[in-house]
């Protein structure tokens, strides 16, 4: 019978999960399938590139490392503005996560703007995602490929960052986050910061190595 | 299954039959006790169920014994795919086989041979489509492409199947052990024409062999003599003759 | 400081059923842009039966072609010329149907069948909440699964037809129009995937942020009813998987439209590396189309058996086995593939492995059933018929995880019959069992048992009739997705057996109708469900039927596990989860109002 006391023993008490609310809990999950989006992509190229080697030109020779660097430096600083920014909301301090909010719209646009004059730069030295037309000096057209499929689709996860960014800016203009209750400024942050995590293995990998 | 025509269609028919027994077995065994427990404990006026949350001996009873019967079809089965596909060898073909190249393209299978020398990539091939000959007790090398898509290369009565991959070249071999004409299909989805890429594999006896190959050689005007073949022809009877022997 | 503040909002502030306040959503909100959990698990219903009679429709073309090559189809004039020419199927559209039949019934049937239906239906009653943690994601989940659907029905009327290159859509083939005459369709195929993998990826979200915050107080991880266990798990497969074929797709959409060479060889791309993504993501999903099928039936028959289920902790540890080995046995999709020797013994090793959680999970059930008192209704039949066709697709599948075995049998019809015994046998039994079973909660309607099992028994030998020989044309040596087997002298004795399979694959196809004019003909002449018509112990079996919006009029609460049938001394051989020990009302926890059986009709 002690599986019947095991039945009667406890009165309910609430589950407490995992102790995360819902909607971080949510981002976070989502962002374990973010993972495996650019492990998929990131596995293609590593296999891709062992199997044909000759096709990558020498790291700085196409591709502009200075620049890309510059622009890694902006996205870690919009990282560090964003952290201010929710530093600043659980404070209650109001100007201070609208200002630093701001300033994370700012370098993250100003990424996406350096990385499309990086690509009209790049196609114009024919260094362009479509194997037939493929002319730039150095590589070759997995070189391309490559390069404008994960940094693209790190752009777009950058550009949609920002403009949910815009919509947080927006509800915070309106008094929408306070002291008690900030979750819509959190997941934007773990999001962020996913992102800005992402760039620096692409960085690496596509630009340095 | 067709009758195997491969020194190895016996040994894969027989690991086969091995899953066969085994996975026959239990699947007597389960349907078997599903039926008589359906019939045995179907609702009954006053039938009340037992009240049981499981048993654990049972549970590790059951857990083990398909554990200790699937490590025993993977130490089985390992042997014949290590055997056939030569793995302690890197996956080369015995050194004496028969080298020949079989490109697949939509939607054909265009099979070139040595010619005389026995040796690829020489003045005296010559292709042939969707005609394989090979002769009988000589193992046989093919290296396997593709010059479009994914085929392929399935040898029903030799229990061969590869698939060609463009932009890959893999090795095949096996050694026929019966004389006779034999299909050579496509298994893998090719395009419009996949169901219709059939050749044929004719298994000669060794002279016939020497003697189809030199018809053909002569009939396609090859540049090398009539007396070369004969001495090849020559020397490879008597490598297969030695093989037989051995 | 600020975690128990803001957790508290997820358990305690959920909008209960009121029902002193009437249900006043208007027609939009409640039936077609609904954020209610149940509208929504009843759309994935409508919609994902739909694609079934799609899928169906092909598979009927297929076997006629096979069972009467070249013969002219009865009604197929109404074909266009590019499809069918006097009714004659051409090979080109041949292979467009068993793409297209294969696409419909895994991303658009199956899939969303187990996880969308059953998912949205049980997930929120099981473990005790009013809906889903995030709602509008539900809903934008389902509405981007339709438009998905219909971009890849459109694919048939485009220029070119729809995709031709098999539901895995191996590379060069699918990539390049001058191989496989497709070129819009393949496009469509690659867009509708990505856009239903958005879809999925929702769900999973929601489903797994659900389960693991939202159980009512009592609910503990051993107490969920094991659907919830494996639409858990599943969730994490789907939420893991998913990306990789997204990506995949992605880079193929590429290779079609922009001139990148990710899969073609001419400039060093690489047609295996689609194979590894593809089958990356292939193996798991194929455990997504089958681990809540396991949920599904392991409850039904409990419940038929009037039985704990055998096993619990077993059951559940089987069904994480399984989602974990799952990872790493993707190869075996490819021994015949190029892929080195070697590889493919340790891929034979890991495949082996995972028949022994699924040979658990078979005996428990044995076990479940032994020492019972079955009670023979509608769901319980087709979870027994689930039960026994599972065994046999386990099985056959030991022959292909066979290295040796399977350079014979790969891409055989030997094959063929393993999946349909897998995916038909099994999911598609329990689906039957599921939406008989859980239909009356959701409908407040009965479906009929005579129709039930008039339609049971049908399916059951029609369907043997058609996938066992299969086993035997494979070991024949015939082809899969060969338009005309008869090109090759060796199948032509085979033909007999081929049109002997036709003629009760179209009888299986026929009797299906059955089912559908139950449903439709229940939905509106049903009898009234009342409350528990399945004596049944899960939270939901207190409510009426169809529960209420918000479901639970106040947090329910768990005092036991869900399969506690028969309990020794008690009255009844059930025992809802929510029923207090002292026997009497089920009442919330904080002494609120009663829910369940006080609940008006």
């Amino acid at each position: 019978m002690s599986e019947a006391a095991a039945i009667h023993a406890h009165a309910p008490r609430p589950m407490e999960g995992i102790r995360v609310y819902n909607v971080k809990l949510g981002m976070w999950v989502f962002l374990l399938s973010e993972v495996m989006f650019f492990s998929g992509l990131i596995g293609a190229y590593i296999i891709l590139r062992f199997a044909n080697p000759e096709q990558w030109a020498a790291p700085g020779e196409v591709l502009n490392v200075t620049l890309t660097a510059f622009n890694t430096f902006m996205l870690i600083c919009s990282s560090v503005t964003m952290v201010k920014a929710f530093a600043a909301i659980e404070h209650g301090d109001q100007a201070g996560l609208k200002r630093w909010l701001l300033a994370t719209i700012v370098l993250g646009a100003a990424f996406v703007g350096i990385q499309v004059f990086e690509y009209i730069k790049l196609a114009e030295h024919g260094f362009v995602p479509m194997a037939s037309q493929y002319a730039a000096d150095g590589g070759g057209p997995l070189y391309g490929s490559t390069f404008y499929t994960m940094t693209g689709f790190h752009g777009a996860h950058v550009t949609i960052g920002v403009l949910c960014l815009i919509f947080t800016l927006v509800k915070a203009l309106r008094g929408h986050y306070t002291e008690e209750y900030y979750s819509g400024v959190e997941i934007m942050g773990l999001y962020w910061h996913f992102v800005d995590l992402v760039w620096i293995i692409l960085f690496t990998i596509v630009y340095l190595i | 299954m067709p009758e195997p025509a491969s020194t190895f269609g016996a040994g894969i028919d027989s690991i086969y039959y091995i899953i066969l027994w085994i996975t026959g077995a239990i699947f007597v065994l389960v349907e078997t006790a599903l039926i008589v427990f359906i019939i045995r404990y179907r609702h009954r006026e006053g039938r009340v169920a037992a009240y049981s949350h499981g048993n654990k001996k049972a549970e590790i009873v059951w857990t083990v014994i398909p554990f200790i019967l699937v490590l025993f079809i993977v130490y089985a089965s390992n042997d014949i795919w290590l055997e056939v596909k030569r793995a302690d060898q890197g996956g080369a073909a015995p050194a004496d086989a028969l080298p020949l190249r079989v490109v697949a393209k939509q939607f054909e299978w265009n099979v070139t041979y040595p010619g005389p020398d026995g040796e690829l990539d020489t003045a005296d091939d010559f292709v042939k489509r969707n005609q394989l000959h090979v002769p009988i007790g000589r193992a046989v090398r093919i290296d396997l492409g593709s010059e479009d898509v994914i085929h392929s290369f399935f040898l029903p009565d030799f229990r061969v199947k590869q698939d060609a991959v463009p932009g890959m070249t893999i090795p095949v071999w096996f050694e026929a052990t019966r004389t006779g004409e034999f299909p050579l299909a496509c298994a893998e989805l090719c395009g419009l024409g996949h169901y219709r890429m059939r050749a044929s594999l004719t298994v000669h006896e060794a002279a016939d062999f020497d003697l189809w190959q030199s018809q053909e050689i002569a009939a396609s005007g090859s540049p090398t003599g009539a007396s070369e073949i004969d001495t090849e022809r020559a020397n490879e009877a008597e490598i297969s003759e030695g093989e037989e022997s051995a | 400081m600020s975690t128990t503040q803001l957790l508290a909002p997820n358990v305690t502030a959920q909008h209960w059923a009121d029902p002193s306040h009437p249900d006043d959503r208007p027609f939009i909100r409640r039936y077609i842009f609904s954020t209610d959990h149940k509208t929504i698990g009843n759309q994935f219903m409508f919609m994902s039966l739909f694609f079934l009679l799609v899928g169906g429709a092909l598979a009927m073309m297929i076997r006629w072609q096979l069972g009467w090559p070249g013969q002219p189809m009865p009604g197929g004039g109404v074909l266009p010329e590019t499809m069918a020419p006097g009714g004659i199927l051409l090979p080109e559209f041949y292979n467009s149907l068993v793409t297209m039949h294969g696409t419909f019934m895994i991303f658009f049937a199956i899939m969303p069948l187990l996880v969308g239906m059953f998912g949205n239906w049980l997930i929120p009653l099981h473990v005790g909440a009013s809906d889903m943690a995030f709602p509008r994601l539900n809903m934008m989940s389902f509405w981007s699964a339709v438009p998905a659907g219909f971009i890849m029905l459109a694919s048939f009327v485009v220029e070119g037809g729809a995709a031709g290159a098999g539901w895995t859509a191996y590379p060069p083939l699918s990539a390049v129009p001058e191989y496989s005459g497709v070129s819009t369709g393949q496009q469509l195929w690659c867009v509708s995937l990505i856009i239903l993998g958005f879809s999925s990826l929702m769900g999973a979200v929601n489903y797994i942020t659900t389960i693991v915050n939202m159980r009512a107080p009592g609910m503990t991880w051993m107490r969920m009813p094991l659907p919830i266990w494996s639409l858990f798990i599943t969730a994490i497969l789907i939420l893991l998987a998913i990306p990789i074929l997204a990506g995949a797709a992605i880079m193929l959409l590429f290779d079609q439209t922009i001139g990148t060479t990710f899969f073609l060889p001419e400039a060093g791309g690489q047609p295996l590396l689609w194979q590894h993504l593809f089958w990356y993501f292939g193996h798991p999903e194929v455990y997504i189309l089958i681990l809540p099928a396991m949920g599904v039936a392991s409850e039904v028959i409990a419940n038929g058996s009037r039985k704990p289920i055998f096993g619990y902790p077993a059951m559940v540890g089987a069904i994480v086995a399984i989602a974990f080995l799952g990872w790493i046995v993707w190869g075996h999709h490819m021994f015949q593939s190029g892929m080195n020797p070697l590889l493919g013994s340790s891929f034979m090793l890991s495949t082996m492995i995972i028949a022994v959680p699924s040979a658990i999970k078979v005996f428990n059930w044995l076990g479940t059933i032994w020492r019972g008192d079955i009670h023979f209704h509608t769901p319980m039949l087709n979870a027994l018929a689930f039960v026994g066709m599972f065994v046999i697709g386990g099985l056959s599948g030991v022959f292909m995880a066979s290295t040796p075995v399977d350079i014979y049998i790969h891409d055989t019809y030997f094959i063929v019959a393993h999946l349909h015994y897998v995916l038909f046998g099994g999911s598609l039994f329990a689906i039957f069992a599921g939406i008989y079973f859980w239909f009356p909660k959701f409908f407040g309607r009965m479906l009929s048992p005579t129709l039930g099992k008039i339609h049971f028994a049908l399916t059951f030998v029609f369907y043997n009739l058609v996938f066992f020989p299969m086993h035997n044309l494979g070991l024949g040596g015939m082809m899969r997705r060969i338009y005309d087997p008869n090109q090759y002298g060796f199948l032509e004795p085979l033909q007999p057996m081929n049109t002997f399979v036709s003629v009760f694959a179209l009888a299986l196809g026929v009797s299906q109708l059955v089912f559908f004019f139950n449903i439709l003909w229940s939905l509106w002449r049903g009898e009234k469900a009342p409350e528990n018509p399945w004596r049944s112990n899960s939270l939901e079996w207190s409510l009426a039927s169809p529960p209420p919006h918000g479901n639970f009029e106040a947090m329910p609460a768990v005092y036991r596990g869900p399969y506690e049938y028969s309990y020794p001394g008690r009255g009844e051989d059930f025992w809802l989860q929510g029923e207090p020990p002292d026997g009497g009302a089920v009442h919330a926890p904080t002494g609120g109002a009663p829910v369940g059986e006080g609940v008006p009709q």
